[in-house]
C-alpha cells in the first residue's frame, strides 16, 4: 500500500516501530509533490530542509527523544510565517518576503518534531473561495483537474487530498478551511475564535481569522488541534482557557446527543445532490440514538452582507502596510511618495484583493461608517445571538458546507457576487466565532466529494470531533 | 471691534515606560537608528500587538490627577493613514471610547482668579517613527527612517476650549507638565519631544456666544513658542476679520526661526482616518478596585504638596510654590527641613543659594554636591550660632566646590564662633577694664560709645564671637554697671 495515503494515526506506528523512517516518508511525499506539479498546490517546497529535518527526527526517534508528532509531514498555507523561508500570501507584493520569525503554531509543531514539507498555494491574502486569485496561478482539484479545490486554503486541501503530505494547516476567515476540505473530500477544522494563536498568521480579517488543520481523518485533526491550541501571550485575542485532550473524544457513541438542523441551511439554493448524502448521515445519527432537533437561525440571510463588510473593512487596514516603503514590491521610476504608494500597490495586488480593499475602505469612510460598518457589527451580534439561542438547546448543529460541490475553474471568476454567496453556510460560523468541522460525507453523481459541517458551542471542539469521528467511522 | 480669543490645547505626553506600548522593545532615547525594533513594532506581516500594562497604570495616574472619569471599558482603535514612518499604515489610538473623560486642571495666572480648565478626554496611543530628510547625511531626494520611537507610548490630553489668552494656555501647559513630572510618567522635556502641544485657536467678537472658525497650530517646541505662536495666530485672525475677511479652517505650522505661522498645504492634512476598533486588541476593562489600588500608590500632587508646605512648614505661599515646582526640589527641601528648626531659614537658603548655584552651573539637584544633609548641617551651625551668616555662605560655596563635609570645612578654615559664654565674658571684662574712660562716657549717657566697645570685644575675640551674643552680653554688663552707679549715687 502507498504510504502517502496514510493518515498520521496509521503512519505513527510504523515510524515509531521504525518500520518506516522519517526520511523514507519525507522522500515519498517529495516524489509525490514532484509528480503532481500540475496541481500547483505548493508555492514553496522545502526539499532539502525537510530531508535534513527528517534525518534529525529519525535520530531523535532512535534516541527515544522524539516529540509527539514525530514524522508528521505537514504542509503549511503560505499565509503563516515560517522563519527563514518565503511567506508570499500568494501575492506579488510579498513574492520575495522572508520572515525573520516563526508563527506560534509553527513553533509549537516544531517542538513536536513535525516535518514541514512546504508552503501551499492559496487565494491571494486568503481572499477567495476557489483558489483562483493566487499570483502563482490556480490550484487544481485532485479529484477532478478541471475543477477548483475551493478556497482560500485550496493548496492545503489539494495537498492533503492529493497525498502530497500527511496533513496541512489552513486558515479560515469565512469558510477557507471547511469549504476546500469539502470540495477536495478531506477533513477541515476551524477552531473557536481564540482557541489557536493567530501570531504569525498574516491577517486578512483579524476578528474572523482562525488557524486550523486539514487532514485525512478526524483523529488527525483532533491530534493537531491539541498541539496548536492554547493561550499565547503574544496574541491578546487568544483565550486563556485550558486545552482539552481532543483525542479523548474519538471512538465515542452519539447516543443522547441533541443535534440541531438549522432550517435556513436546508432551504432553496442547496443542491439536492449535496443534500442527499447529508440527509443519509442525519439518519445514521438518528439510528445511533442521537436526537435530531429542528432549529432556526433567523438572521442567516444578512450574514453574507455583514461578513463582507466586516472582513473587507479589516482587510483594508490590515493590508495597508504593504506599501512598498519597507519590504515587498516597490514600484520603480516614481516621482514622489504618493506615486510610490499608488504604483507599488497597483502592481503588487491582484484584482480580488484590490476589490476588497476598496470595498473595505469605502465602508469605513466618514459618512458611510454608520450605514455599513456599524450596522454590520449589529448584524454580527444578532447572528451570534441566533447561534447562542440555538446552541442552548442542542449539543451541536449539522449543516452543509457549501451549496454545491466543486465548480469548474473560471466558472465564477467574473461573477464575484455569486462567488461570495457560495459562502452562505460557513461565514456565519466565523461571525459567531464558533468551532466548525467539515467532513466528507459522500459524492454527487459525477463523483465529486460532498462535505458535511458540524458547528459546536464556543470552545467545545470536543463535541463536533466526537460526532465527526463517529460519522467517519460509520462509513 | 474687540475680539475674544478661544483656545483649546491637545497635548501629547510621552510616557516613561521601560518598554514600548505594544511590544517589549526599549524606549530609551538616543540609541543607534533602528536598533530598538522587533517584528511587532516594525509591523511585519503576521504580528500582533499586546498592550503594555504600565501604560494603563500611567494613564490611570493621570486620570486621577486630573479628576477625569475613567471609563469602565475603553477601546483601542486604528487611525489609518499612509506615511513611511508608520509601518502598519495605521496608528493604534483611541477614538470613540477614550480611556477617561470630563476632568479639570486648575490654573492660576498672576493677577487673575484661579481658573478651572476642563479636560475633554485623555486617550492612549502609540508614537510613529521619525523621517529624516534635512540632516547632512541624507542625500537629496532621499528620506531615511528611524523606527526606534515607533511604538513609544503616548497619552493625548485634550482640553476644552477654555483659554482666553496665550498666557492662560501656557500656564496650563506648565501645570500639566508639572503634574506628569510629579507622577513620574513623563520627563516633560519639550525640546526632546517628550511633551508636544498643538493648539486650536479661534476668535470671536466680544460678547458673541458662537465660536469662530478655528485653525490648528502645530510645531511648537517650547513653552515660549506656544505662547508666541498663539499670540501670533490670534493677531492674524483678528486682522483678517477686521479687514472683512473669513477665517479658513486649516492647519498652521509655527516657524520658530522666523516667528510666523504658515498654513500647510491642504493635501497634507485632509485625511479621512477611517477609525475603527482594532480587532487585534481586546477592550480595556478597568475595575473599581484597580483604580483604588493605583490611587493608593499615587505620589503627592503639586497642589497638595504646596498646601502642605504652607500649613505644615508654615511657609509663605510664594515659598511653597517655588519649592514645589519640581518634585525633586521639593524632596530636597523636605530633607533639609527635617533637621532644621527654622523652616523659613531653610526655605530662604534653598530658594536663594541652592537654586542660584543650580542655575549658574546648570546642575541637577540629583548630583548637587551640597546634599540635603550637608545643607542641614550648615543651617544647624547657623541656628546654634556656631558660625556667622557670612561663614555659612563660605562653607556652602566650599562644600559646593569640593563636596567636603561642612563640619570639616568649618574646622579647616577656623570659622567656628566662640560659643563658650565664659570666654566672651572674659573678653568683655578685659575690654571694660582697659577702656574705663569710655565706659564712664557711656554710663554718662553717650550711647554711641556702645558701638566702639562692641568693636573692641569683637577684635579681642578675633571676630570669632557671635556678634549678637556679644551685643547681648555687653549690654547686660553695662546695664549692671549703670545700676550699680545709680545705687551708689543715691
Ligand atoms: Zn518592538
Amino acid at each position: 500500500m502507498d504510504l502517502t495515503t496514510f493518515d498520521y494515526q496509521k503512519l505513527e506506528d510504523k515510524i515509531k516501530t521504525r518500520e518506516l523512517s522519517c526520511v523514507d516518508v519525507t522522500r515519498a511525499y517529495l516524489d509525490k509533490i514532484e509528480a503532481a506539479r500540475s496541481l500547483n498546490a505548493f508555492i514553496s517546497v522545502y526539499k532539502n530542509d525537510a530531508l535534513k529535518r527528517a534525518e534529525q527526527v529519525d535520530k531523535k526517534i532512535a534516541a527515544n527523544k522524539a516529540g509527539q508528532l514525530a514524522g508528521l509531514v505537514l504542509a503549511v498555507k503560505d499565509v503563516l510565517v515560517v522563519k527563514g523561508g518565503r511567506t508570499t500570501c500568494a501575492s506579488k507584493v510579498l513574492s520575495s518576503f522572508i520572515s525573520p520569525y516563526d508563527a506560534t503554531v509553527i513553533e509549537k509543531l516544531k517542538a513536536q518534531d513535525v516535518i514541514f514539507i512546504g508552503k501551499t498555494n492559496m487565494d491571494e491574502f486568503a481572499m477567495g473561495s476557489s483558489n483562483e486569485s493566487s499570483y502563482f496561478g490556480p490550484v487544481k482539484n485532485p479529484r477532478d483537474m478541471d475543477r477548483v479545490p475551493g478556497g482560500s486554503s485550496g493548496g492545503s486541501a489539494a495537498a492533503v487530498a492529493g497525498d502530497l503530505c500527511v496533513a496541512a494547516l489552513g486558515s479560515d476567515t469565512g469558510g477557507s478551511i471547511r469549504q476546500p476540505a469539502s470540495f477536495c473530500g478531506v477533513v477541515g477544522l476551524k477552531p473557536t475564535y481564540g482557541r489557536v494563536s493567530r501570531f504569525g498568521l498574516v491577517a486578512y480579517a483579524s476578528s474572523l481569522d482562525q488557524i486550523g488543520p486539514i487532514t485525512k481523518s478526524v483523529s488527525d485533526a483532533a491530534r493537531l488541534l491539541t498541539f496548536i491550541s492554547g493561550h499565547d501571550h503574544r496574541d491578546s485575542t487568544s483565550a486563556n482557557l485550558p486545552v482539552d485532550d481532543y483525542m479523548s473524544y474519538l471512538d465515542q457513541d452519539v447516543k443522547g446527543l441533541r443535534i440541531g438542523l438549522p432550517k435556513e441551511y436546508f432551504a432553496a439554493g442547496l443542491d439536492p445532490q449535496v443534500e442527499k448524502p447529508i440527509r443519509e448521515h442525519i439518519d445514521v445519527l438518528q439510528a445511533a440514538g442521537a436526537e435530531i432537533i429542528h432549529v432556526s437561525l433567523p438572521h442567516t440571510e444578512y450574514a453574507i452582507a455583514a461578513y463582507y463588510i466586516i472582513a473587507t473593512a479589516e482587510a483594508s487596514s490590515n493590508l495597508a502596510r504593504f506599501d512598498g516603503a519597507r519590504y515587498g514590491v516597490r514600484a520603480q521610476g516614481v516621482k514622489d511618495l504618493e506615486e510610490m504608494y499608488i504604483h507599488s500597490r497597483t502592481q503588487g495586488f491582484g484584482r480580488e484583493v484590490k476589490r476588497r480593499i476598496m470595498l473595505g475602505t469605502y465602508v469605513l469612510s466618514s459618512g458611510y461608517y454608520d450605514a455599513y460598518y456599524r450596522k454590520a457589527q449589529k448584524v454580527r451580534t444578532l447572528v451570534k445571538d441566533d447561534f447562542e439561542r440555538a446552541l442552548s438547546d442542542v449539543d451541536c448543529l449539522l449543516t452543509p458546507v457549501a451549496p454545491t460541490t466543486a465548480f469548474r475553474l473560471n466558472e465564477k471568476l467574473d461573477d464575484p457576487l455569486t462567488m461570495y454567496l457560495s459562502d452562505v453556510y460557513t461565514v456565519s460560523v466565523n461571525l459567531a466565532g464558533l468551532p466548525g468541522i467539515s467532513i466528507p460525507c459522500g459524492m454527487d453523481v459525477s463523483g465529486l466529494p460532498v462535505g458535511l459541517q458540524l458547528v459546536g458551542k464556543p470552545f467545545d471542539e470536543g463535541t463536533i470531533i466526537r460526532v465527526a469521528d463517529f460519522l467517519e467511522k460509520s462509513h | 471691534m474687540h475680539f475674544e480669543p478661544v483656545i483649546g490645547l491637545e497635548v501629547h505626553v510621552q510616557l516613561k515606560t521601560n518598554t514600548k506600548i505594544f511590544c517589549r522593545c526599549s524606549t530609551k532615547f538616543g540609541a543607534a537608528p533602528n536598533s530598538q525594533v522587533c517584528p511587532v513594532c516594525l509591523g511585519l506581516p503576521g504580528v500582533l500587538p499586546v498592550l503594555n500594562e504600565r501604560v494603563v497604570e500611567f494613564a490611570t495616574h493621570l486620570a486621577l490627577a486630573t479628576q477625569c472619569h475613567i471609563n469602565e471599558t475603553s477601546v483601542l482603535a486604528r487611525k489609518n493613514y499612509f506615511y513611511p514612518d508608520l509601518p502598519k499604515a495605521y496608528q493604534i489610538s483611541q477614538f470613540e471610547e477614550p480611556f477617561c473623560e470630563h476632568g479639570a486642571i486648575t490654573i492660576h495666572v498672576e493677577g487673575q482668579a484661579p481658573q478651572k480648565i476642563g479636560i475633554t478626554r485623555i486617550h492612549m496611543e502609540e508614537d510613529a517613527g521619525k523621517s529624516l530628510h534635512a540632516e547632512s547625511f541624507v542625500a537629496k531626494n532621499e528620506t531615511l527612517i528611524d523606527l526606534n520611537r515607533c511604538g513609544t507610548p503616548l497619552l493625548e490630553i485634550v482640553s476644552e476650549p477654555d483659554f482666553r489668552s496665550a498666557r492662560e494656555a501656557c500656564e496650563y501647559l506648565v501645570k500639566l507638565r508639572q503634574i506628569v513630572v510629579y507622577l513620574g510618567i513623563c520627563d516633560g522635556n519639550m525640546e526632546e519631544g517628550s511633551l508636544r502641544c498643538d493648539a486650536n485657536v479661534s476668535v470671536r467678537p466680544l460678547g458673541e456666544a458662537k465660536l469662530g472658525t478655528k485653525t490648528e497650530l502645530k510645531n511648537m517646541n517650547s513653552f515660549r513658542a506656544v505662547e508666541k505662536a498663539i499670540e501670533y495666530e490670534i493677531h492674524r485672525q483678528e486682522m483678517v476679520l477686521e479687514n472683512g475677511g473669513k477665517i479658513e479652517q486649516q492647519t498652521m505650522l509655527w516657524d520658530a526661526n522666523r516667528n510666523v505661522a504658515e498654513a500647510m498645504r491642504s493635501k497634507e492634512y485632509s485625511h479621512d482616518y477611517r477609525y475603527f476598533p482594532d480587532p487585534d486588541l481586546v477592550p480595556i476593562q478597568i475595575a473599581r478596585d484597580y483604580i483604588e489600588a493605583v490611587a493608593r500608590r499615587m505620589p503627592e500632587l503639586p497642589d497638595a504638596k504646596r498646601h502642605r508646605f504652607q500649613s505644615f512648614f508654615g511657609l509663605p505661599e510664594y515659598d511653597a510654590a517655588v519649592l514645589t515646582e519640581t518634585p525633586d526640589l521639593a524632596t530636597y527641601f523636605e530633607k533639609v527641613a527635617e533637621d532644621v528648626n527654622d523652616k523659613k531659614l531653610a526655605s530662604n537658603w534653598v530658594m536663594g543659594h541652592v537654586l542660584r548655584a543650580l542655575k549658574d552651573h546648570n546642575d541637577s539637584i540629583h548630583t548637587f554636591p551640597v546634599t540635603p544633609r550637608y545643607l542641614a548641617e550648615i543651617l544647624q551651625l547657623l541656628e546654634t550660632k556656631s558660625i556667622s551668616t557670612n561663614s555659612a555662605k563660605i562653607v556652602f560655596d566650599e562644600c559646593f566646590r569640593t563636596g567636603y563635609d561642612p563640619k570639616n570645612i568649618v574646622e579647616k578654615q577656623k570659622l567656628a564662633l566662640i560659643t563658650d559664654d565664659k570666654k566672651i565674658d572674659q573678653a568683655i571684662d578685659q575690654v571694660l577694664d582697659s577702656n574705663a574712660r569710655d565706659v564712664q562716657d557711656y554710663l554718662g549717657g553717650k550711647a554711641k560709645v556702645f558701638g566702639f566697645l562692641m568693636g573692641q570685644v569683637m577684635r579681642a575675640t578675633q571676630g570669632k564671637a557671635h556678634p549678637q551674643t556679644v551685643q547681648q552680653a555687653l549690654r547686660a554688663k553695662l546695664d549692671a554697671l549703670k545700676n550699680e552707679k545709680s545705687t551708689e549715687g543715691s
